[in-house]
């Protein structure tokens, strides 16, 4: 079950007193046409990046608002997941990635027809950014130009 | 922290005209933050789509978060709760 109590005491009491970003007001981007034509993206928090690729500064104060681009025909076993955080289980996620990042998934999605295509690339953050400034200003911003230039349609985003 | 990012980022995606839908693994967090559209999941930390190396398990919480991107009569923010009966 997802809820705070997975947690350990520090954790727990941290996550209870943060000042979560209440989104307002929310925006709102209405489909324009039916899944079955829409180009899909994936964004994914749990920090997976590819061989060769700079991995991600676990010294920034507040959390690395970075982000890697993962090429759509990526290869889910070569993805190496490096997400700083000690307070959850990363097993499954190690067992297959698709858990975080459903590129598979995504896939078989587009071949069958229930979406129109999968994007030429997807977006890997570290998810545990604990002061999200630059993330706002800077990186999401700049996730949001690529995705824009790439067409894309719609996107899952998925946390760990 | 996962749950804000992905929240953050879902923001200016659908300020840019991209439709989102996030999974959601704290329900408080979700309805504190107010993401686009949300879909709550009962699974534990680690496990968004719940099952690894299980294309049919994760292929039914990838559908209902789908369905959310799909319904004309969403307004927001939407938070919906991953259904139990879910087949």
């Amino acid at each position: 079950m997802g809820d705070l109590n997975e947690f350990s005491l520090p954790v727990k009491l941290f996550l209870k007193a943060y000042s979560w970003r209440k989104i307002d007001p929310v925006t709102w981007a209405p489909r324009k046409k039916p899944l079955s034509e829409c180009r899909l993206a994936l964004v994914s928090t749990a920090a997976f990046v590819l061989p060769g690729q700079k991995p991600f500064d676990e010294s920034i104060r507040g959390g690395d608002f970075s982000f890697r681009e993962i090429p759509g025909d990526a290869n889910v076993l070569q993805l190496v997941e490096s997400h700083r955080s000690e307070s959850f289980d990363h097993t499954g996620i190690h067992q297959d990635p698709n858990l975080a990042f459903p590129i598979d998934r995504a896939r078989e999605l587009a071949e069958r027809g229930r979406i129109g295509s999968l994007n030429r690339r997807h977006l890997s953050f570290m998810g545990s950014i604990t002061a999200p400034g630059r993330l706002i200003q800077q990186t999401a911003p700049e996730a949001a130009r690529l995705f824009v230039e790439d067409m894309v349609d719609v996107a899952l985003l998925v946390p760990v | 922290m996962c749950n804000q990012t992905v929240s953050l980022v879902a923001a200016e995606l659908e300020r840019h005209g991209i439709s989102t839908v996030v999974i959601q693994l704290l329900r408080e967090v979700a309805e504190r933050m107010r993401p686009p559209r949300a879909l709550f999941v009962p699974f534990k930390h680690g496990y968004p789509l719940d099952m690894p190396n299980d294309a049919r398990r994760q292929h039914t919480v990838i559908e209902a978060a789908l369905k959310l991107l799909e319904d004309p009569a969403l307004t927001p923010p939407v938070l919906a709760n991953f259904p139990a009966s879910f087949p």
